[in-house]
């Protein structure tokens, strides 16, 4: 770190990240709707039909990377809630903040497209098996997450309730990824796993994981922009809040 | 130890805590969390009694006959091990196939044959464009012919 001749440090401050969060927002915006546009294209023009299930198939594009998004933030927001906890931290605390609503989207999208593709495949818009309704269990924990923090006034003990939630909650993910492993599950298994060959044509794990990206990309420059209105809201008093660097936000208070 | 340290070995204690509380839980709720139970265990007697259930396995290949009336129909569960007659009057999904996995709810007459209400297909993990699975057909085929050493995805 000190090779580079760059304090990181300097940025784990509200004041110096809410610029650099500023200037980073456009490039990961632009990215992430460069990245969609190719994954979707790739994934509704290139890839081909699937044999059993024609083109009804074609959802995992969205479904899958909304899905690992969804555990993925999670995990990350419980990783900043414990840095929060831990080094009592405020800035941890507004990054798991900034994650949260974005983790509850990419989760209900994830159910949603699923129930969208259930109905043509399975025959049911909704099953109660594990897997579903695990995923079902996280949508409520992230938005459980989120009214605790908005239901506390007091700012210290807000962080620090919605930080052991999260914490908490976090045993869930790995019960959701191996869900369909350990139970018997209407929803079928992984096709794409870091320990195995995927089970699927070559075009089509490229179209997910480059839609994976392309989320990955999106999280992060929502986040950010998040964080930026999340600095703003909490150091309202401090007098750089108030400078000439950020009229912005000011006026879009 | 500082108290920065402290806070972060209780955060530790408190998640392995939780793991293990959550292993234990789900070690206890193991045969609630099935979403269907296997011809085998149906064979066993290892299914509610008296309520509805679910049965899930493959559609054994050729068993799938229609009555007359063009809605009622009936296969056979299989697990490769044991067979379950079942019969359903209604729509089966588009995927429902014979060969292929399916998840049936209903009941066990006490005839042994099971009377499904509702009938799913399950679809595996495995995606592919038709021509690959021409190719892979082929290619078992063949090898069936010369060695039938050749494993296409064995589950």
């Amino acid at each position: 770190m000190s090779g580079t001749g760059i304090n990181w440090f300097k940025y784990s401050s509200p004041q110096a990240l809410y610029p650099l969060a500023g200037r980073m927002i456009p490039w990961f915006a632009a990215l992430a709707l460069g990245l969609i546009g190719v994954g979707l294209y790739v994934g509704f023009f290139v890839a081909p039909t699937d044999v059993t299930q024609g083109d009804a198939y074609r959802i995992i594009f969205v479904h899958v990377p909304a899905a690992w998004m969804s555990m993925f933030l999670y995990v990350i927001m419980a990783i900043w809630a414990g840095l929060g906890l831990g080094l009592n931290a405020r800035p941890s605390f507004m990054m798991a903040q900034a994650i949260a609503p974005t983790g509850a989207m990419f989760t209900f999208l994830a159910l949603f497209t699923g129930s969208m593709w259930g109905k043509p495949t399975w025959g049911a818009w909704w099953v109660w098996d594990a897997r579903l309704t695990s995923e079902l269990i996280l949508l409520f924990q992230y938005i459980g997450i989120i009214l605790l923090r908005s239901s506390i006034d007091d700012l210290r003990r807000a962080d620090r309730a919605s930080a052991v939630l999260a914490l908490v909650g976090v045993i869930n993910v790995p019960i959701i990824y191996f869900s369909v492993r350990w139970w018997n599950t209407l929803h079928q298994g992984a096709s794409v796993s870091i320990t195995a060959a995927p089970t699927m044509a070559g075009t089509m794990v490229t179209a997910m994981l480059v839609m994976m990206f392309g989320f990955w990309m999106y999280s992060i420059a929502v986040t950010l922009a998040r964080m930026r209105c999340v600095i703003v809201e909490r150091e309202r008093h401090p007098s750089w809040g108030k400078q000439a660097s950020m009229p912005d936000a000011v006026e879009a208070r | 130890m500082t108290p920065r340290k402290k806070r972060f070995v209780l955060i530790g204690l408190g998640l392995g805590a939780l793991a293990v509380a959550a292993f234990l839980v789900l070690n206890a709720f193991q045969s609630n969390l099935v979403f269907f139970y296997t011809p085998t265990q149906a064979a066993n007697g290892d299914v509610p009694q008296g309520r509805s259930f679910r049965i899930g396995g493959m559609v054994e290949a050729g068993s799938l006959t229609r009555e007359g009336d063009g809605l009622t129909v009936h296969f056979v569960v299989t697990d490769m091990a044991k067979r379950v007659p079942v019969t359903f009057k209604g729509i089966l999904p588009d995927l429902f196939k014979e060969g292929k996995g399916v998840v049936a709810q209903g009941q066990l007459a006490a005839n042994g044959a099971f009377l499904a209400s509702e009938v799913l297909a399950k679809h595996d993990e495995n995606y592919m464009p038709p021509e690959a699975a021409d190719a892979l057909a082929k290619a078992k085929t063949a090898g069936a012919q010369s060695s039938g050493t050749l494993v296409v995805n064995p589950r």
